[in-house]
């Protein structure tokens, strides 16, 4: 009897514990959770903590001291080079470690392993295009350069330092909360970063849903909805610029014109797509046209908006190069910043450099496909995926001569079936050492050594802006293209023979680029890099409206300080609306609007076209002109295959201004033939029943209607931060959007001493219970900035420094 | 006296076991000491209860403090789906308690098999 008490007793007590202490019955393992010697009460950083330490690692080389500032920003000062990056490794996984397993995971294709089997879908696609054969790739190279294999060796130590420090209680919280632990760092998850930002950077195509529009329009029409030049654009490189002639000069194929381009290949495979506006604006003008005298170079890349931000401050000062600016958790060098000499920032070069080719194969069992007129053997690459909680996943990826076999009849994308087969076709896949352009430019002193240094870049390819303190400013388009043919790759193309392959890169000495220019300013906003007077094809879709804003702007700026550049990068002026407002004012029937309907259009009337926080006018327009866009288009849509690619945003304002009889405004499903103004009141009602919805949820103001928030990577809300009070969006300088937009504002005017401003909108500490979690979002929403303090040697006691890290040889 | 004494080793115990052992190592805590230290059943299962329901409530407490609370209000939307701080710290205490409860209990019970009656 009294055995049996203790029986069910220490039976319960067990039970209890296997159920607080694992996910098997219960959502969370609670008791590990809460308790408050290990669980996530541990990760509630003191106040007041003091990061001041003296640590000892054998791998280090010489003395390292890191001195912190109030924003937790830290200054690494080491006496030999490569010491800098082991300290750099092993703050980024001090203050990132999660974020930074989490990325490479995604990159690799190794998602369900953190998170379970709705990540197998993902991680299928990304082994399928090949992320971790294109890291294989490029680790190779990196390590075949002693200053890349150097730097990253050293930074992998330093992660790996780090990692080796944690214990139960210490580990991350998003670790406890998904029962994991930290795996070693490699140079390899280097790799795996930074082909996350080439996909993330150089992964959008449009090449299926261009097939399907191609496909399924007239050719008349097509050229209509899909234009190869905008009208309106102002290339990077200005237009009149003159060009060489080509040193290659591709050859489209026989058919290309009777089928390739006129007919094409039915298709209906929808991919996985990086957002298609991870644009930015950066821009540099010459002494000539500021204040001081001295040129200043302004960036802000716009990214996904995430918590912990993907950016992470930090100097890196050593006896060969000092340099301060935003880096990447997850790769050594400062990205986007500045050093003594000179400022250097990028944006995206956007050029299409994926491209997908049919392929046949003998039979079922892929082994060999057609090619050249004989059959050519492929090569299996068999993916083992890992899944939390499930068997292993196997998944048999076929290599031809295009790339690898994207799609087949094991695996179409997320929601179409399709039993053909096609190769994916990216530069990414080709050898590169891209990070050794960010080592040689944190130690560039003039534009030679920025020429130098980035030429290393080849994927994916960036608008490099540069402007030292010797006065010089440049903007290269920089990148390894691919030279095509007019429309090669604009489609899905025939892949049965080697005629439709790419027939060489563009010579590095035929990159557009911009040096002192006598307008005195450099620019780039993601648009097209040069006008139609450059003798390679450069796709069709870009993006016009940023660009034509910041060049009109620039050229009408003279004694520029950088609170000007302030202004200008956190600008809300909407260039579009300034060209539809007149268009919509004529044209919207103001006869036939009812009393409510009225009271919108004189918000619209006296709006200012500014897309401000506080703005309602600018939530009459944009709810107008998404209805506008719909209502131009619906129709003809209406029967058309999907996946299929809109016509670009720039397609409509164009069309809209030229011609006030676009052939688009006629409905066609209707028998009487409608015009712009029956199409503009049409939209305008429409538009009102929305904004009587927003304007009863008290919604009405642009910046709760857009309603910006940055999500933590885990897509936890109260990790995250919801509802932020901040103006932009689409096609506006300041281009914040509802998860997207600036990721890293930063001002550099390169007078003797150097004064530099920059902000991200997120927090030094990745830790959720630090108070430097997020500490950033409030300044970068309100549109201000930080100084940012290029710390000299001397200066190791001055009273910024709030805390101080010694690493020594030990 | 007992009682308390009891109540007492059970939280310095489990407290200074936590600091290198896995969590759970708190039933053991509670176990030993009401093995040691026989008591009525019920009393054993509370001295076990309340020595980890006010140790883990002071320790969050504490910890919760000098992070000027920020990650318990996080936490209480996490765990709780509401801004509620005192709820989560309830919940801390009673999850602490109930295990060394159960400990405790199990402890005393332990002891009843080797004693005569």
């Amino acid at each position: 009897m009294r055995i049996i008490s203790f029986i069910i007793s220490a039976a319960i007590t067990v039970l209890l514990i296997l159920i607080l202490n694992t996910k098997m019955v219960a959502p969370a393992p609670l008791g590990a959770l809460l308790a408050p010697q290990h669980g996530l009460w541990q990760n509630a950083e003191p106040a007041d903590k003091n990061f001041s330490e003296d640590l000892k690692f054998a791998d280090l080389k010489g003395k390292v001291s890191v001195y912190f500032d109030e924003r937790l920003v830290p200054h690494i000062i080491a006496e030999q080079e490569n010491d800098a990056y082991f300290v750099q490794g092993y703050l980024h996984a001090k203050f990132r470690l999660f974020q930074m397993e989490l990325q490479t995971h995604f990159a690799a294709g190794r998602t369900s392993e953190l998170v379970g089997d709705v990540a197998l879908q993902h991680d299928r696609e990304f082994r399928r295009l090949g992320m971790t054969y294109a890291a294989e790739v490029a680790l190779k190279e990196m390590e075949a350069n002693p200053i890349t294999k150097q730097s990253c060796d050293a930074y992998t130590l330093g992660v790996n330092a780090y990692i080796k420090t944690l214990t139960e209680s210490t580990l991350p919280i998003e670790y406890k909360l998904l029962g994991k632990k930290p795996e070693q760092w490699s140079n390899f998850k280097i790799a795996l970063f930074l082909k996350l930002m080439s996909n993330d950077l150089a992964g959008h195509d449009i090449d299926f849903e261009m097939t399907n529009a191609q496909q399924y329009f007239s050719k008349e029409d097509f050229a209509l909805l899909y234009p190869n030049n905008q009208d309106s654009l102002d290339p990077i490189i200005p237009k009149g610029t003159t060009y060489a002639a080509p040193a290659i000069k591709p050859i489209a194929p026989d058919d290309a014109d009777s089928v390739y381009l006129n007919k094409g290949f039915v298709t209906a495979v929808e991919n996985e797509k990086p957002d298609p506006s991870n644009g930015s604006n950066n821009w540099a003008v010459s002494g000539s046209k500021t204040k001081s005298g001295a040129p200043i170079l302004c960036n802000d890349p716009h990214l996904k908006l995430s918590l912990p931000s993907i950016w992470y401050e930090m100097q890196l000062s050593t006896p060969t190069f000092n340099a301060y600016g935003a880096t990447f958790p997850g790769s050594p060098s400062v990205i986007i910043g500045f050093n003594d000499s000179c400022a250097f920032g990028v944006t995206n070069g956007g050029r299409d450099v994926r491209d997908y080719y049919e392929i046949q194969f003998k039979d079922d069992s892929r082994k060999e496909y057609k090619f050249n007129n004989e059959w050519k053997k492929t090569e299996f690459r068999i993916e083992e995926l890992k899944v939390a909680g499930k068997p292993n996943y196997y998944d048999t990826v076929a290599y031809t001569v295009f790339g690898p076999v994207m799609y087949d009849k094991n695996f179409s994308g997320s929601k179409k079936t399709n039993n053909k087969n096609y190769a994916v076709c990216w530069k990414a896949h080709d050898p590169s050492n891209d990070l050794l352009m960010f080592n040689l430019m944190n130690r560039a002193k003039n534009y030679n050594d920025y020429l130098e240094a980035v030429q290393n870049l080849k994927v994916p390819g960036q608008n490099c802006a540069f402007a030292a303190k010797n006065g010089d400013i440049a903007m290269r388009t920089q990148g390894e293209w691919p030279a095509k043919w007019k429309g090669q790759g604009d489609f899905v193309m025939p892949g049965i023979d080697s005629s439709y392959m790419w027939q060489g890169m563009i010579p590095q000495n035929e990159i557009p680029f911009q040096y002192n220019p006598e307008r005195g300013f450099v620019s780039s906003a993601n648009q097209k890099p040069a006008d139609s007077t450059y003798p390679y094809y450069l796709g069709r879709e870009y993006p016009v409206a940023r660009g034509l804003i910041i060049n009109k702007r620039l050229a009408a700026m003279q004694q520029i300080t950088p609170e000007d550049m302030m202004a200008l990068q956190t600008d809300n002026y909407n260039i579009y609306a300034e060209e539809l407002m007149p268009v919509f004012l004529k044209n919207i029937n103001v006869a036939l609007l009812n009393s409510t309907e009225i009271k919108y259009f004189s918000l619209l009337r006296s709006w200012n076209l500014r897309n401000d926080a506080d703005s309602k006018g600018a939530t009459v327009f944009e709810e107008l002109y998404k209805k506008f866009k719909a209502d131009v288009y619906k129709d003809e849509f209406l029967k058309a295959p999907t996946p299929i690619q809109l016509p670009f945003e720039s397609t409509l304002i164009e069309g809209t201004l030229r011609d006030s009889a676009y052939k688009f405004f006629d409905d066609v499903t209707t028998t009487q033939k409608e015009t712009l103004a029956d199409i503009a009141t049409k939209s305008f009602k429409e538009a009102v029943v929305e904004l009587t919805k927003i304007d009863a949820a008290g919604k009405l103001e642009w910046a709760k209607n857009k309603d910006t928030h940055i999500n933590h990577s885990l897509r936890q809300d109260a990790f995250s931060r919801m509802h932020l009070n901040i103006g932009g969006g689409r096609n506006m300088i300041n281009a914040t959007r509802e998860e997207h937009g600036p990721s890293w504002r930063m001002i550099v005017s390169l007078t003797a001493k150097t004064e530099a401003y920059g902000v991200y909108p997120g927090g030094q500490n990745g830790n959720p219970g630090s108070k430097y979690y997020d500490a950033f979002v409030d300044q970068w929403a309100a549109g201000m900035y930080y100084p940012l303090w290029l710390m000299t040697r001397d200066e190791t006691k001055d009273s910024r420094v709030k805390w101080v890290m010694n690493f020594g040889k030990g | 006296m007992k009682f308390f004494i009891s109540l007492l080793l059970i939280a310095l115990l489990s407290f200074a076991l936590s600091l290198f052992m896995p969590w759970w190592i708190i039933a053991v805590a509670a176990f030993v000491v009401a093995f040691a230290i026989p008591q009525k059943p019920w009393l054993a299962f509370l001295a076990g209860f309340l020595a980890l329901f006010i140790l883990w409530i002071a320790v969050s407490f504490y910890i919760s403090s000098a992070n000027d609370d920020l990650l318990v209000h996080k936490m209480s939307v996490l765990f709780i789906k509401a801004d509620n701080p005192i709820l989560l710290f309830l919940l801390t205490g009673l999850i602490g308690g109930i295990v060394a409860g159960f400990g405790g209990l199990s402890g005393r019970f332990l002891r009843q098999v080797f004693t005569k009656p």
